[in-house]
């Protein structure tokens, strides 16, 4: 039961009254302006006065409920007499309707479906020239590392190279040991059908350095990596780090991407490499530990069935994945917005960035080399 | 909230008299990040309904003395009290949470949530309020945007204002259930003089009309003079407070020449001529 009141009455012919009563707390919640508008609305009511019929505590609850009341009387050419309020709510309803006047709010009008769906490719199609003109950009930086002295410091490069490389050991063993483990498991059972379980060896080896290693390796490095490098240079655009370099003269391309572009193009085929070796391991595993095969016979189909070129397809793999992470990282961090939600929005789309134009490329390999015969 | 904001007029400053007293007492306090001591052996009371200013040099530890007033970093030695209530020696997590409730907060950069309207910030913290429903929730929200000069902005986003703009939204949402005890941490600064002024009108306001408790941290002069009843002045290298006391009267006459400096910007700044010939 709310503790306030409000009475109306009409003291004068064409003069309407409010006497407010009671407490009025925002704990207890707002009263219903509707009936006092109606009142002032009628027509035949030229002035609005208030009176004090007990009013025994108030806060914001009373100088909003005026706010609207008397907004209301100025809609219907009242005159408003705020005398018998007490100063403070008169003068907080002063301040509160003297200040600057309301922009002119220009309503956003939600587009049609059609034009939303164009809209989207636009953007998308957008993305794709950014993307690539965003490329061009770190190739010309990369020009001037050749033909000159480093924006960048040298300390920012080993600490990107050992981000994206030693310590993303760990998770890249576990996840390509598995992958070995896996894919010798399912080759494992249907090959023993045909009494050919030696080709598991074939099977893990070429599966992982042409397809599982780069791919598992270039996926956890995108969610792991690319997201740090997105949310890094988000954070410092929200800071203004990025305005401050260029205000200095130096590329932003020049002093943050290049570092995490270079570690990302060196790490990645070591860690590809590392993982294949890693994944064979998982293989032999399966191979020896449940499909009876010597250790000896396990490495002979395996060295006798991976030839060199499947191994250079999976590192040349590897360099594009690197720089589509390093790229996708970077350059959603350079077009963060100023805050803390772009940021997290930053890092989650270089992730599905990186992902998407990941698997894209490994498709295009997979065509080429089709066509090409390798 | 303040129970005694009453009606009528003259009614409230009489309140006042009436109901002053020591509403935050810091008592041998002492701020210190591992081995490095920011401020030491802080004494002093705030009265209820006043405008207590914390005022010192870059560096010294005046938004860290609010940051330890308002719970958010325990001090290494003493204690906050509130209308006599230990908040940090004997105040378990239960004492705490309701002294919170009683504050209302504006940080350096606004603080406001990026991903919400500047009418969601304000919102948030009346959503305790039950009896409020989305009605009078967006009226009182309308209400305090126009207080502090952002009507019409209530669905913009704080990433599509100014920073001026976002301290001003932080200030509505700090008031947005009306505390009784209001902390501010530089509200002036960084805003045209025309807002400032306005922004110290509304400090007043809310002194008077609702009795709040202003804590405010700041540097400028012109608003220190127009809205300080009390203040105390933190100095960076003796890592305490060196002196005490309404800042026209520190002005011409705080026994340390670096306070009196200070308020008068070197030189270039006076008090009101009254003042000065006192």
């Amino acid at each position: 039961m709310a503790d306030f009141a409000f009475e109306i009455d009409q003291p004068a012919p064409n003069t309407l009254r409010l006497s407010l009563a009671g407490r009025w707390r925002l704990a207890n919640g707002l009263p219903d302006a509707a009936r006092a508008e109606r009142a002032l609305g009628g027509g035949r009511v030229e002035r609005l006065e208030f009176a004090d019929a007990g009013l025994e505590a108030w806060d914001s609850a009373l100088v909003t409920f005026l706010l609207r009341v008397t907004r209301a009387a100025r809609r219907a050419d009242v005159a408003v007499d705020a005398d018998g309020l007490p100063d403070g709510a008169r003068r907080l309803l002063e301040m509160a309707e003297g200040g600057p006047k309301p922009r002119e709010a220009a309503p956003a009008r939600r587009p049609g479906l059609l034009s939303r769906i164009g809209g989207s490719a636009l953007t998308e199609l957008r993305g794709v020239g950014e993307m690539l003109q965003f490329v061009g950009e770190s190739v010309l930086s990369m020009g001037r590392l050749l033909r000159g002295r480093p924006a960048f410091k040298k300390a920012d490069l080993w600490l990107a190279i050992q981000q994206a490389g030693a310590e993303a050991l760990p998770i890249v063993t576990i996840i390509t040991l598995l992958v070995g483990l896996i894919l010798a498991f399912v080759g494992a059972v249907q090959l023993r059908w045909f009494g050919a379980e030696i080709y598991v060896a074939d099977l893990v080896g070429i599966a992982m350095t042409r397809e599982m290693a780069p791919i598992m390796t270039g996926i956890v490095l995108a969610g792991r990596t690319g997201a740090a490098y997105a949310a890094n240079i988000g954070t410092m655009q929200g800071n203004e780090e990025i305005d401050a370099l260029k205000t200095l003269g130096i590329s932003p391309i020049d002093f943050l991407v290049l570092p995490r572009l270079i570690a990302m193009l060196v790490m990645m085929p070591l860690l590809v490499l590392y993982g294949d070796a890693v994944g064979m391991f998982g293989g032999w595993i399966v191979g020896v530990g449940m499909l009876d095969l010597t250790s000896a016979a396990y490495i002979q189909e395996t060295l006798r069935g991976v030839r060199i070129d499947h191994l250079w397809i999976g590192l040349v793999k590897s360099l594009f994945f690197g720089l589509i992470v390093a790229t996708a990282g970077c350059l959603r961090g350079l077009q963060a917005g100023r805050s803390a939600a772009a940021v997290g929005e930053a890092a989650t789309s270089a992730v599905v960035t990186g992902i998407v134009y990941i698997i894209v490329v490994d498709a295009i390999f997979a065509v080429l080399c089709n066509v090409l015969g390798i | 909230m303040a129970d005694s904001a009453t009606t009528g007029p003259g009614t409230s400053g009489t309140d006042r008299a009436a109901a002053a007293d020591g509403c935050i007492q810091v008592a041998g306090l002492t701020m210190a990040f591992g081995d490095t001591v920011v401020q030491r052996d802080l004494e002093f009371e705030i009265t209820r309904g006043e405008v207590f200013v914390i005022m010192g040099g870059s560096g010294c530890g005046k938004s860290t003395l609010l940051r330890h007033m308002i719970g958010l970093i325990e001090p290494a030695a003493g204690d906050v009290l509130f209308d006599g209530e230990s908040f940090w020696a004997e105040g378990d997590a239960d004492s705490r949470q309701r002294i919170s409730e009683r504050f209302g907060v504006l940080f350096q950069s606004g603080a406001l949530f990026s991903s919400m309207t500047l009418a969601e910030n304000v919102a948030l913290p009346l959503q305790r309020y039950a009896a409020l429903g989305p009605r009078e929730t967006r009226e009182l929200v309308e209400l305090k945007l126009a207080l502090v000069g952002l009507r019409g902005f209530e669905d913009y986003l704080p990433a599509e204002i100014s920073g001026g703009m976002r301290k001003r939204a932080g200030l509505a949402r700090a008031i947005a259930r009306d505390p009784d005890l209001l902390f501010l941490d530089e509200p002036s600064a960084g805003l045209d003089p025309l807002t400032a002024r306005r922004l110290d009108e509304l400090i007043l306001e809310l002194r008077d009309s609702l009795r709040a408790t202003v804590v405010v941290v700041t540097h400028e002069l012109d608003s220190i003079f127009t809205i300080a009843d009390d203040s105390i002045f933190l100095d960076g290298e003796s890592r305490t407070m060196i002196a005490q006391g309404a800042p026209r009267d520190l002005a011409q006459r705080a026994e340390q020449a670096k306070v009196r400096e200070f308020l008068r910007r070197g030189g270039s700044r006076r008090p009101a001529p009254a003042d000065a010939a006192g």
